[in-house]
């Protein structure tokens, strides 16, 4: 218990992973939410990469960690920028209603 | 070994709750700002860790960009206005208890797999890019960055532009009625449309602008 391990950090990552798969369901308000829920979900699988890659002794997590910054950012702005577009073009970014797609 | 466990506690507990805030919250904006404080905490624990470049690079992306245009887009679309019922009616929100199930079989799978992991010797080869302790973190990552991975770092540059160009080309709109600089009308101009000699006949002027 007083002794931090990989453990702990894993389990901290499962429990945020698990928070942001919550947050994918629960939220049928705005999209933007499930976007931040997505973050979420690569923050934790950041959080697993780097304390094996520390606890492991090996730089490579640390490398990957970094291009899935990079990634989770570029996500993030064309998912940003297609809402923008659909709010401007339907009025409404409610989950319910976005079924253009009649998905 | 007692101070590191207090602050892996106290940056472990604010980045879960934050976390639960984040889906919770009925307002978006508070959902942008815990959003942030859970980058915060996180990135306390990488630089807690040891990965201090990590660290500061999550909170220059995130919560320097990332996040500060999750706020710009939730103030510019104006959905804080909008009613934030969790559920809108009865038929739409049978999909909770499915959700909630999923999460928490996926939950308890990595927790299954954390507590029983033990991985083999012979399976992780120590030998290519090991933590050296006399060298600081950022200097070993950027010895690996820019020559082993240099393939797949200019990769992830062509994939930042092309998110860039991405989102301009998306919200991108032509606007009607609106005066613009064109420099295809300017450097075209002669001079012939431009300047006019007139023969001025003494003591009556000319007319301009007539």
């Amino acid at each position: 218990m007083i002794e931090i391990g990989l453990g702990h950090y894993l389990t901290l990552g499962a429990v945020i992973f698990s928070i942001g798969i919550i947050g994918i369901f629960l939220n049928r308000k705005n999209i933007i939410v499930i976007l931040m829920s997505i973050e979420l979900i690569l923050l934790a699988v950041n959080i697993n990469l780097v304390s094996f890659s520390m606890y492991l002794g090996d730089l490579t997590g640390q490398v990957f960690t970094l291009f899935i910054l990079t990634v989770a950012a570029a996500e993030a702005a064309i998912g940003l920028a297609i809402i923008v577009v659909y709010y401007r073009n339907s009025g409404t970014i409610r989950v319910e209603e976005i079924d253009k797609l009649k998905g | 070994m007692i101070a590191h466990a207090i602050f892996f506690y106290v940056f472990s507990i604010i980045a879960v709750v934050s976390a639960i805030m984040v889906t919770v919250s009925k307002n978006t904006v508070h959902s942008v700002f815990f959003l942030i404080l859970d980058f915060i905490s996180i990135s306390c624990l990488f630089i807690m860790i040891g990965a201090e470049f990590l660290g500061m690079i999550m909170l220059i992306v995130y919560v320097g960009a990332v996040a500060v245009l999750f706020l710009f887009v939730v103030m510019m679309l104006n959905v804080t206005q909008q009613k934030n019922q969790w559920f809108i009616s009865k038929e739409n929100s049978n999909h909770i208890p499915i959700g909630l199930l999923i999460s928490v079989i996926i939950f308890f799978e990595l927790i299954i797999v954390i507590g029983g992991w033990k991985y083999k010797p012979d399976l992780f080869d120590q030998g290519n890019l090991l933590i050296v302790n006399d060298v600081s973190n950022t200097h070993s990552l950027g010895m690996v960055l820019y020559t082993d991975y240099i393939h797949i770092f200019q990769i992830s540059g062509m994939i930042l532009l092309i998110a860039m160009i991405g989102a301009i080309v998306l919200t991108f709109r032509q606007r009607e009625g609106v005066k613009k600089q064109s420099y295809l009308k300017q450097i075209s101009r002669e001079r012939a449309e431009g300047v006019e000699v007139v023969e001025v006949a003494s003591n009556r002027g000319v007319k301009i602008d007539d």
